[in-house]
C-alpha cells in the first residue's frame, strides 16, 4: 500500500482539499488584506450544513440525488456565514488597525466552533457522514477511494470556473481592479463593498465544497475539523503567494504532496526513525511554512513588484 | 446660465484638522478652471471630496443640477464626473487596454467603448503600441497619459485632473499640457489642479489660488498670470 505512486496520489487528493480552502484565504486577503482566521470554521460549517441536508432527506435516498442537495445546502450555510461575518464583524472594522479584525477573526473562529459543539445535535463527538456509492478503484498499485474521486473532479472544476470568472467576466475584472487599488476602483464606478462581499461568498462556496469532500473522504465531520485544516490551507495560501488564486491551488498541491511524502518516507532517513507516521503530518506542513517565510516570503507565485510608480 | 459644477462653502476635515475651510467656486460647461497653490493648500482634498472619496463636513456641491454630497464615489462617475487622481493610480498588473476598459466600467455600448479606446490611442499613440503590456511597466509620463485616457473613457461631462505634470520630465510635461489644450479645444470641461502655475494659468479660463484651505485669490487665467502677488509666490519671480 505504501508505494510511491500511492503516496503521490494521496498528496494530490489532500492537496486539492487544501487548495479549495486556501482560495478563501487568498481572495479575501487579496482584496481587503485581512487574514480571515474564521475561514477554517466556514469550511467546517459547510460540512455540517451538508450533513443536515442529508439527515433531512428520506432514508435510503440515492446519493446521486442527495449529493447535489448536500453541496447546495453546505454552500448556502458557508456562504451565509462568510458574508455575515464580512457584514457584521469585519466591515465595521475597516480602516481600524490591522490587529482589530485579526482578533475578531480568531474570536469568530472560536464562537463558530463552540456554537456547533454545543448546539448541533450530537456534535460533541465526530458525526458520521454518508459515503458515496462507488469505488474504491485500483489503478495499478494506486488505490482511489470514492471521496478522492469527488475531490479530483470537484477541485479542478471549481478552479477552472473561478479562473474564467476572474479573467473574463466584468465582475472578475472589477475584482482585479479592487485588489490592486480600491480607491481608484471606486473612481471607475465599481461598488467595492459589493466586490468584497462577492470575494467572501466565493471563498465560502469553495470551503463548503471542501467540507463535503472532507466528509466523504474521512467518513465523518467534527466541530474541530476546521482548525488544523484551516491552518494548513492558510499555509498553502502563503506557500503559493497570498493574494494569488493560482498560487492557492498550487500551494495546496505542494503542501499535500510534501505532507504525504514526509509522513511516508521521513522515517527511512537514518536518525529520523521516530518522526515517521501520520502523527507528524502537521509538523511537516508548518516546517514547510517556516521555510517559505524564511526563504521566499512572497510565496511560489507571489511577485515582489513595485506596484505604484 | 447655471454652472455645471457649483461648490458652496465646502469644508473638509481629516479628524480634527480642517484641510478645506469653506471654499466656493464654480465651473461652467466648456471651461477650464484651475486650482493652484502649494503643497497642503487643500487642492487634492477638494478633488477627492468632489468625486466622493472623502466626505465633506459642511457645504454644498451641485453637479449638473443634482446635489453630490452623500452620494458614494462609485455612483458619482455615473453622473458624469471623472477623476484622474494624483499619483496616476493606474492598475499596475492589468494591461493598458484593460485599464481603459475599466474607465468605461459603467457603460454598456460595446461599439462606443471600442471607438473611444481607439480615440485614446489616437490621442496617445504610445498607449496603442503597448496596449497588451502591463500598465505598471510604463514610464511615469506614459502612466499619466493612461490615467487621463482612462478618465475620458467614461465620457465625462467634467474631467478632473490632479497634478498631471507631477514628477514628469520637461518634455513629457509639455506633451501632457498640450494634450490638455487639445481636449479644451474639443470642448471638454476640465477642473485642473496643478503646482505648475504658469502652465495651468496659461490654459485656464478661470483660476483660483488656494492657501492652507482657503481660496485667497480668483480671476481669469490671464489676470492671475499677470498678478504681482501670484508672480511672486508661484511663478518664482521677485
Amino acid at each position: 500500500m505504501n508505494t510511491l505512486p500511492q503516496q503521490l496520489a494521496n498528496g494530490l487528493f489532500l492537496g486539492s482539499m487544501y487548495g479549495l480552502i486556501a482560495i478563501g484565504y487568498t481572495m479575501v486577503y487579496g482584496i481587503v488584506q485581512l487574514i480571515n482566521f474564521a475561514h477554517g470554521e466556514i469550511f467546517m460549517t459547510g460540512g455540517f450544513g451538508a450533513l443536515s441536508v442529508y439527515l433531512a432527506l428520506p432514508d435510503g435516498i440515492s446519493m446521486w440525488i442527495a449529493l447535489p442537495a448536500m453541496l447546495l445546502g453546505g454552500a448556502l450555510v458557508s456562504v451565509l456565514i462568510a458574508v455575515g461575518a464580512e457584514r457584521f464583524a469585519y466591515r465595521p472594522l475597516r480602516g481600524a488597525p490591522r490587529l482589530a479584525p485579526l482578533i475578531t477573526a480568531i474570536g469568530l473562529s472560536l464562537a463558530l466552533q463552540q456554537a456547533v459543539f454545543n448546539w448541533y445535535p450530537d456534535a460533541k463527538a465526530a458525526r458520521v457522514f454518508p459515503q458515496l456509492p462507488f469505488g474504491p478503484y485500483h489503478l495499478g498499485s494506486v488505490n482511489i477511494q470514492s471521496g478522492d474521486v469527488f475531490l479530483i473532479v470537484a477541485a479542478p472544476l471549481c478552479m477552472a470556473a473561478l479562473a474564467f470568472f476572474v479573467r473574463l467576466s466584468r465582475t472578475g475584472r472589477a475584482m482585479q481592479a479592487t485588489a490592486q487599488d480600491p480607491g481608484t476602483a471606486q473612481l471607475m464606478g465599481i461598488d467595492t463593498n459589493r466586490i468584497i462581499v462577492i470575494a467572501f461568498a466565493i471563498g465560502g462556496f469553495f470551503a463548503a465544497v471542501a467540507g463535503v469532500a472532507y466528509g466523504v473522504k474521512y467518513g465523518s465531520v467534527e466541530y474541530s475539523m476546521g482548525f488544523i485544516a484551516g491552518l494548513k490551507a492558510f499555509t498553502a495560501a502563503v506557500l503559493g503567494g497570498i493574494g494569488n488564486i493560482y498560487g492557492a491551488m498550487l500551494g495546496g498541491l505542494v503542501l499535500g504532496l510534501a505532507e504525504a511524502l514526509a509522513t511516508a518516507y521521513i522515517a527511512d532517513i537514518p536518525g529520523m526513525e521516530q518522526f515517521g507516521g501520520q502523527g507528524w503530518a502537521a509538523v511537516w506542513a508548518f516546517v514547510l511554512l517556516i521555510l517559505v517565510l524564511l526563504f521566499r516570503p512572497q510565496g511560489l507565485l507571489g511577485e515582489r513588484v513595485a506596484d505604484r510608480a | 446660465m447655471t454652472a455645471l459644477l457649483e461648490v458652496e462653502d465646502l469644508r473638509v476635515a481629516y479628524g480634527k484638522i480642517e484641510a478645506v475651510k469653506g471654499i466656493s467656486f464654480s465651473v461652467d460647461a466648456g471651461q477650464v478652471v484651475t486650482l493652484i497653490g502649494t503643497n497642503g493648500a487643500g487642492k487634492t482634498t477638494t478633488l477627492r471630496t468632489l468625486s466622493g472619496l472623502l466626505k465633506p463636513t459642511a457645504g454644498k456641491i451641485t453637479f449638473d443640477g443634482k446635489p453630490l454630497t452623500g452620494v458614494p464615489a462609485h455612483k458619482i462617475v455615473a453622473l458624469g464626473l471623472a477623476h484622474s487622481p494624483e499619483g496616476r493610480h493606474i492598475f499596475p498588473r492589468l494591461s493598458i487596454a484593460e485599464n481603459l476598459q475599466l474607465g468605461a466600467f459603467l457603460r454598456k455600448d460595446k461599439e462606443g467603448i471600442e471607438k473611444d479606446i481607439q480615440r485614446a490611442y489616437d490621442l496617445f499613440p504610445i498607449l496603442g503600441e503597448r496596449r497588451k503590456q502591463a500598465a505598471g511597466t510604463l514610464s511615469g509620463g506614459e502612466q499619466q497619459m493612461l490615467a487621463m485616457g482612462r478618465a475620458l473613457m467614461s465620457r465625462p461631462k467634467l474631467l478632473m485632473l490632479d497634478e498631471p505634470s507631477m514628477g514628469l520630465s520637461p518634455i513629457m510635461m509639455q506633451k501632457i499640457m498640450s494634450t490638455i489644450a487639445e481636449l479644451k479645444s474639443q470642448g471638454t470641461t476640465i477642473l485642473l489642479v496643478e503646482q505648475n502655475a504658469q502652465a495651468a494659468l496659461s490654459l485656464a479660463d478661470q483660476g483660483h489660488v488656494m492657501e492652507i484651505g482657503n481660496i485667497v485669490l480668483s480671476g481669469t487665467g490671464q489676470d492671475l498670470l499677470h498678478d504681482e502677488s501670484v508672480r511672486k509666490a508661484y511663478l518664482g519671480e521677485d
